[in-house]
C-alpha cells in the first residue's frame, strides 16, 4: 500500500497510536502524510519525540498521551511545549511505565494491570480519573489500575518488511512497537525496505524479526521514513536537521519557510528537500574549511 | 601522584565522588546515571568500592567494566541486552540504583521534571515525568542538581515527578515499601533525608562553599546539624581515574565550574 491509503485508513477523531521512542525509529512518513491531510482533532499516544511536536503545530492534535516528549539530543520538543504552554492541546501525563502496561493491557484484552508506579505522584491527581484496585490476595496491596489505552490506529516504523506485513527491527531496541499494534484496531507499519520473505533472515537474527504479520493490516515502502530521527543500522539521527527544525519552531516566519521548504510536498519531495539541504550544509561547512 | 591538600581539585571533581558514594552499598544492581557527574560517579564506584555494580550503554545494553565518557560502540564489551521493555522488568524488581536530574526538588525529597506552573496550562513544559514516578516507589533513587538555587530547590515543587517521603509515606504501605531518596547532590554540596521527619538534611558541603552558600540557595529550610563537615575528598586513585581514564577531556569541568 502507499502513505495515501495509510492515511485513507485514518479519520478524524481518531486514536491513533506512534511507535518508537523520543527521536528515535518514529513513523515520520506517516506523520508527515497525516500533516497534508484534512485529518485533525486526533487524540495522539506516543512515547513522544517530534511526531508529536510536527502534528501539533500542524494543528492536528485534540489531545497528546505521554510519559515525556523529547528530542533526545535536545530535552523537549518546542512546538509540543507551545502547545501547552498555550492550552492548545489536552494533556494526559502518566508514568513512562505506566504507558508501557496500558498498551499490554489494551493488547491482552483485560482492562487493566496493576502496578506500584504512579502511587504517591501527580499523575494521579492531576489524572482523577485514573483507579487503584486492592490485591484480592492476603498481601491486599493497593496498587494503580492502569487502564488499556486502546488504539483505534497504530503506525510503526521498522527496518525491513515482507509484503505481508511482517517486520523486522535490526536496531538495538524493538522499544514498544509490538505492543501498540497489538492494541489497535488498525495496524500499520512503514518500512526502510520490502523485502522478499525468505530475505529477512539474511537482514538480522531471528529475534530481529519480532513484527509478525498477525499484528499488521498494512505495510508501506518509505525509504528515510523515520527522518530525522534515527533508525539505525540504516541512518543515524539527522542531528544537523533536528537543531534546524529546532530553530525555525522558535520564530513563526521561519517556522512558515521550513513548512515551504519541506513538508508542501509529498514524502519524494521531502526527501528530495533533505538531501539539497544535506548538500548545501556540506558545501557551506567546505567553504567555511577553506 | 600525591595530592596533599584539596587546592588541586575541581568542584566537579568533588561532585563525582559524591554522586559515587551512592552507589557504595548495593552490590549486584544496576546503575542509571543521568548527567556528567553521575555517569562519571557509576563508574569510578564501578572501578573501585562497587566492582559488581552494572553499568548501561545509556542505550539497549549493559556494558563490562566501566568505559570512559564518550567511548565509541564498538569499543563497548556488552554483557546483556536490555532494551526498554526489559528495562522496566528491573526498575519494577529493584534491582536498580538510579541518579535523576531534577528541574526542582523539595524539602521532603518530591522532584519534578514534568512543568513549571500549573500542570493545566504550564508556564514552562518540561520533559514530563518520564520513569520517575515508578522509579521512586520501586527502587532507591538520588538526584543531581547542578544549578542549585532557590528556583531549583523550593518549598514544594509544582509537579510531584519523583515521589518524596511525604507523598510517599500519604500515598501509604505500596508507596513506601520500597522507597528510598537516598542522597541529593548539587554543585554547592550533598543532602539526605535521614532525620525524624524526612525532611532534607545538609551532609555536606564542597570544599569553597560555605553553609550561608547554601542557604541562602535553597528556598526553603534545611536541618543543619551542629557541624557541617566538607565533601571528602576524592582519593588519588579516584583522582587519576577521573583525569586520565574516564574524562580526559574534562567534560566534567563543562556541566559544573570550580
Amino acid at each position: 500500500m502507499t502513505l495515501d491509503d495509510l492515511v485513507g485508513g485514518l479519520a478524524s477523531g481518531m486514536t491513533l497510536g506512534l511507535g518508537g521512542w523520543g527521536s528515535r525509529r518514529k513513523p515520520m512518513a506517516a506523520v508527515r502524510a497525516i500533516l497534508r491531510s484534512d485529518l485533525t482533532d486526533l487524540t495522539v499516544v506516543s512515547y513522544g519525540g517530534p511526531d508529536v511536536g510536527l502534528l501539533c503545530a500542524a494543528g492536528k492534535v485534540a489531545k497528546v498521551v505521554f510519559a515525556f516528549v523529547t528530542l533526545d539530543s535536545i530535552p523537549t520538543d518546542p512546538h509540543f511545549k507551545a502547545a501547552r504552554q498555550s492550552g492548545g492541546v489536552e494533556a494526559t501525563e502518566v508514568d513512562e511505565g505506566m504507558f508501557y502496561l496500558g498498551l499490554l493491557a489494551a493488547s491482552q484484552r483485560v482492562p487493566f494491570l496493576p502496578t506500584r508506579a504512579g502511587l504517591g505522584s501527580d499523575v494521579l491527581t492531576v489524572n482523577p480519573w485514573l483507579r487503584t484496585v486492592r490485591s484480592p490476595y492476603d498481601d491486599g496491596e493497593e496498587l494503580v489500575a492502569m487502564p488499556a489505552l486502546r488504539l483505534d490506529a497504530a503506525v510503526v516504523h521498522v527496518n525491513r518488511a515482507d509484503a505481508a506485513g511482517s517486520g523486522q527491527i535490526l536496531g538495538p531496541d524493538p522499544f514498544f512497537d509490538e505492543l501498540f499494534l497489538g492494541a489497535a484496531d488498525r495496524r500499520y507499519v512503514t518500512t526502510e525496505r520490502i523485502v522478499p520473505t525468505e530475505q529477512l533472515a539474511e537482514e538480522g537474527a531471528l529475534q530481529t524479526l519480532c513484527i509478525s504479520r498477525l499484528l499488521t493490516d498494512g505495510v508501506v515502502e518509505t525509504p528515510g521514513g523515520a527522518h530525522f530521527t534515527t533508525c539505525v543500522p540504516d541512518y543515524g539521527r539527522d542531528e544537523a536537521f533536528q537543531k534546524e527544525y529546532v530553530a525555525a519552531a522558535g520564530d513563526p516566519d521561519a517556522w512558515a519557510a521550513f513548512v515551504e521548504r519541506f513538508l508542501a510536498e509529498d514524502e519524494d519531495g521531502y526527501q528530495a528537500a533533505v538531501r539539497e539541504c544535506t548538500a548545501e550544509r556540506a558545501a557551506g561547512s567546505g567553504q567555511g574549511g577553506a | 601522584m600525591t595530592m596533599t591538600d584539596d587546592s588541586g581539585v575541581s568542584r566537579a571533581e568533588y561532585c563525582a565522588v559524591a554522586c559515587a558514594e551512592v552507589f557504595r552499598v548495593d552490590g549486584e544492581v544496576m546503575a542509571s546515571a543521568f548527567g556528567t557527574a553521575p555517569a562519571l560517579g557509576a563508574r569510578l564506584a564501578r572501578l573501585t568500592f562497587a566492582p559488581d555494580l552494572v553499568l548501561t550503554d545509556g542505550d539497549a545494553a549493559l556494558v563490562d567494566g566501566a568505559p570512559p565518557l564518550g567511548t565509541r560502540p564498538e569499543a563497548l564489551v556488552f554483557e546483556s541486552h536490555m532494551p526498554f521493555r526489559r528495562v522496566f522488568d528491573v526498575v519494577w524488581s529493584g534491582r536498580r540504583n538510579l541518579i535523576m536530574m531534577a528541574s526542582q526538588i523539595d524539602r521532603t525529597g518530591n522532584q519534578n521534571i514534568s512543568a513549571i506552573g500549573p500542570w493545566a496550562r504550564p508556564k514552562a513544559q518540561l520533559v514530563g515525568v518520564r520513569g520517575a514516578p515508578g522509579n521512586t516507589v520501586n527502587h532507591t533513587t538520588s538526584y543531581w542538581v547542578p544549578n542549585h538555587s532557590t528556583r531549583s530547590f523550593v518549598e514544594q515543587v509544582d509537579v510531584v515527578s519523583g515521589v518524596g517521603y511525604a507523598r510517599a509515606a500519604a500515598a501509604g504501605p505500596e508507596a513506601t515499601r520500597f522507597h528510598e531518596i537516598r542522597f541529593v547532590v548539587s554543585n554547592l554540596g550533598v543532602f539526605d533525608f535521614a532525620t525524624p521527619d524526612h525532611t532534607m538534611r545538609l551532609v555536606s558541603v564542597h570544599p569553597g562553599v560555605t553553609v550561608d552558600d547554601v542557604t541562602a540557595a535553597t528556598g526553603f529550610d534545611l536541618v543543619l546539624p551542629a557541624e557541617v563537615p566538607e565533601t571528602r575528598m576524592p582519593t588519588p586513585e579516584e583522582l587519576h581515574l577521573l583525569r586520565e581514564v574516564l574524562d580526559p577531556s574534562a567534560q566534567r569541568d563543562r556541566e559544573v565550574r570550580t
